[in-house]
């Protein structure tokens, strides 16, 4: 627990200071941009179901789906989707509540100041304003958090925050990653909640001393917070920078740390960006917002390339290779020397009662029983290969975690599994991966892609290169398995990998033929 | 000095407030609006500093037509009592009344002469009432305080719709004979409204009986109970009369019916 502990908290600081800048700064664009709009409502009260209809149906979009969507409308992932999609987020309570404390000002005072003689500037300003803040600042708190909460979902789409830690933990099964992902995002809201309450107590009592209080507060804290990233912004500036990706399970935070260790040994300023979806890994990749990730051939040749005619290890990796370079501007540096392919398995027992040792054994018997997949899984085009070449119909398919996916087919709940063959859980679980005597699943290399940038920088390709043919199945299995069932850390894994690839490098053990041009 | 010309006002859903209704007010005068509720009493007042357009006819101030002005310049020219009050909840006492000098951008010097003066006038100590919130009066200090803010600018003339309502009799009393002696002092041009026929009398220079968006009669207190046009005129004017006298009665048999049981 204590080892377990120190090994989160490194990177707590960072990961907070992440997680203020994006929840501050969507918070203050978010009332920025809202309280000119909510004017424009009271203003032209005809517009105002408009603009809450549209900021309504906003937030009617699932928190991550929004995140996900700003990704191919802005063509770029990182902090900017992420910030975009939480400043939308932000908007409604604000709008609605700066629109609704206005309209509830008292018609009576609202005569008096025209009567008097006020503009409908000094209106807005020196009578409804005032007289709705305690409503719009409510807006504004609930904002707060509920942008503290969503920001925790901007790591799939590559923004750094205290959801790495929920997302890597709940991948890797590490709970003292999750709490102290969920404690961050608790302690960050109510220390949020309160300083922006301090501001309206200030602002109910006018009193110009407290009103500077909370700023001053307020910005001491996020510089505070903040200090990690400006650290680390002064203190590498001259180091040349990398971006390295990891998308959404074990071996890829394993193999993004090994990775990161071997560029930081050649000088470079890494940063990780972990939990990506596939396709936003690659389209990352292709468009330079990423270094280097590592994927599998058969993914690029189903899904990127949309291939469906069977092909053999060699075959898949050069046509890839060559497709990556022309039509994606990717290098494919080379394979890792293992395979993490897709597969089905079931509990090794029901799969010797039921007589079931192929895909086309699971065929006969498929009506009975109930398949489980992961959630990218039966969305897949090799999915429906393999569907369509053996005629699998199950009696039930059902999506999964996949951190929880071993855990239903070993406890009965479904019959069998998509696993990755690379998992150590398939034998710490004592399941069998069904052959595939037609081929219908393509091969799965690992390999290391770079984007065209990386790949022509030499330091780069050659700190890289030790790994190229250097992790055997067995060896990534047993990594896997030593973060998923003995809780061991992600570091610790990729140092244990480095240390074995360091010892056994040898003149005799040389990569194979595939390098960058 | 101010002119209704042939005015009708129709609100949006059709309602008849006025019917081509015309006045015409001196300078310097008291003209008291009466008639009974929804009659079109506010309406007129609103009309006069275009809180509310006309739907056909003209209003004109010395001369010239309001539509013509500003409406933000002219109604920082004209003092107005609101019916609903209306002050401003999240200012001070002080605040409120100086809600016009502040907008017109006088000294702080001078608001806060302002303000102590017309606080006094309206018999709301500044020192017990300066620094008070509109949520900490009663709802007769509320409205004197009305009374002040819409005197604060020193401007030629007043509007006020009930402004007495909700004040006690004796403090009324007071304040009747202190917007008398203002009124006086400043040649102020007063449009009043009021339910209170013993208020109107006393405070008229003329009275103006409204009914249904038309006016009955325009004439002093005097010309009005001689020469009535109207029954309901007549019976408006003859109202303070006939209540005293009813006062009177009860008052008078109740002395009796005690002097009887003292002589048992
Ligand atoms: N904003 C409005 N929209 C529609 N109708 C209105 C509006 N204001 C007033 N009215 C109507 O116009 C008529 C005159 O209203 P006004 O307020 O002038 O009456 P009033 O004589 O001041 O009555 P009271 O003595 O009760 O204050 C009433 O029938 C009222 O219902
Ligand atoms: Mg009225």
């Amino acid at each position: 627990m204590g080892e377990a502990f120190q090994a989160q908290w490194a990177h707590f600081p960072n990961y907070f200071a992440h997680h203020v800048l994006l929840t501050v700064g969507a918070l203050a664009i978010g009332i920025l941009f809202s309280l000119p709009l909510a004017a424009l409502a009271l203003r032209r009260p005809a517009l105002a179901p408009p603009l809450l209809g549209l900021s309504s149906i906003i937030q009617t979009i699932p928190g991550l789906a929004l995140l996900a969507l700003m990704v191919p409308l802005l063509g770029r992932i990182g902090v900017v989707p992420a910030l975009v999609a939480l400043v939308l987020y932000s908007m409604l309570p604000i709008l609605r509540n700066a629109v609704t404390g206005a309209n509830e000002v008292d018609p009576n005072v609202l005569e008096a100041a025209r009567g008097i003689g006020m503009t409908d500037q000094q209106i807005l300003v020196r009578v409804q304003l005032p007289l709705a803040l305690p409503v719009l600042v409510a807006g504004i708190r609930t904002a707060a958090v509920w942008t503290v909460g969503m920001a925790t979902l901007s790591t799939p789409v590559g923004a750094t925050s205290l959801g790495n830690f929920i997302f890597s933990g709940l991948q890797t099964q590490n709970t003292v990653a999750v709490l102290m992902g969920c404690f961050g995002a608790a302690v960050l809201a109510i220390a949020l909640d309160g300083l922006i309450r301090l501001g309206e107590w200030a602002a109910a009592r006018r009193s110009a001393r407290l009103a500077w209080t909370s700023i001053g507060l307020l910005a001491i804290s996020i510089g505070l917070a903040c200090l990690p990233i400006l650290a680390a912004g002064f203190g590498d500036s001259n180091r040349p920078r990398a971006t390295v990706g990891a998308k959404t399970f074990t071996e890829q935070y394993i193999l993004a740390e090994l990775i990161a260790t071997k560029l930081r040994q050649a000088g470079f300023d890494v940063t990780l960006r972990e939990g990506l979806g596939s396709t936003v890994a690659f389209n990352a990749l292709s468009n330079g917002d990423l270094d280097v990730y590592v994927d599998y051939s058969g993914t690029i040749w189903a899904n990127y390339m949309k291939r469906t005619d069977p092909a053999n290890s060699e075959i898949v990796l050069e046509t890839s290779q060559e497709w990556l370079a022309n039509e994606a501007g990717i290098q494919l540096l080379g394979p890792l020397g293992f395979e993490n392919a897709y597969a089905i398995a079931m509990k090794s027992q029901a799969a010797r009662l039921k007589g079931i040792s192929d895909l086309s054994d699971l065929a006969e018997q498929a009506p009975q029983l109930a398949l489980g997949g992961d959630y990218e899984f039966f969305a897949r085009p090799e999915w429906r290969e393999v569907e369509a070449a053996y005629g699998l119909k199950f009696r039930e398919q059902r999506s999964f975690d996949s951190a929880l996916m071993y855990g239903a087919v070993a406890d009965g709940h479904v019959d069998a599994i998509s696993a990755f063959s690379s998992d150590g859980r398939i034998a710490a679980y004592d399941l069998v991966v069904l052959d595939d005597p037609l081929q219908a699943f393509p091969p799965y290399d690992a390999v290391i892609l770079l984007s065209d940038l990386a790949a022509q920088n030499p330091r780069f390709v050659e700190a890289l290169r030790p790994l190229l043919g250097a992790i055997g199945d067995s060896q990534m299995r047993e990594a896997n398995r030593r973060v998923d069932l003995d809780g061991a850390s992600v570091h610790s894994a990729a140092a244990e990998l480095a240390s074995e690839i360091a010892s056994r490098a040898r003149p005799s053990d040389p990569p194979p033929n595939f390098g960058a041009r | 000095m101010i002119s209704l010309q042939n005015v009708s006002k129709i609100y949006p859903g059709g309602v008849g407030a006025i019917e081509r209704l015309s006045l015409e007010i001196e300078a310097g005068e008291t003209l008291v609006l009466l008639g009974a509720s929804g009659c079109g009493k506010t309406t007129t007042l609103k009309l006069i500093n275009r809180l509310v357009e006309p739907t056909s006819g003209t209003v004109l101030i010395e001369g010239r037509d309001v539509t013509s002005l500003d409406p933000v310049v002219l109604r920082r020219q004209i003092g107005y009592v609101f019916q609903g009050i209306g002050l401003f909840p999240h200012w001070t006492v002080a605040e409120n009344v100086a809600a016009i000098p502040k907008l017109l951008g006088w000294s702080d010097a001078r608001i806060q002469d302002r303000v102590d003066t017309l606080l006094n006038d309206v018999g709301l100590p500044p020192d017990a009432y300066r620094a008070r919130r509109p949520a900490e009066l009663s709802g007769g200090q509320q409205q004197r305080v009305g009374v002040a803010r819409a005197l604060a600018a020193e401007t030629r003339i007043l509007l006020m719709d009930e402004p007495f309502g909700a004040v006690d009799p004796i403090t009324r009393d007071g304040l009747q004979e202190q917007i008398k002696q203002i009124q006086k002092q400043l040649d102020l041009t007063i449009i009043l409204v009021t339910h209170d026929v013993s208020e109107a009398l006393l405070l008229a220079d003329r009275l103006a009986i409204m009914d249904s968006g038309r006016i009955l009669q325009v004439g002093s207190a005097h010309e009005l109970s001689t020469q009535p046009a109207d029954p309901q005129v007549a019976s408006l004017l003859a109202m303070p009369r006939r209540q005293s006298k009813r006062l009177q009665s009860i008052i008078g048999a109740g002395a009796t019916a005690r002097d009887r049981s003292d002589d048992d």
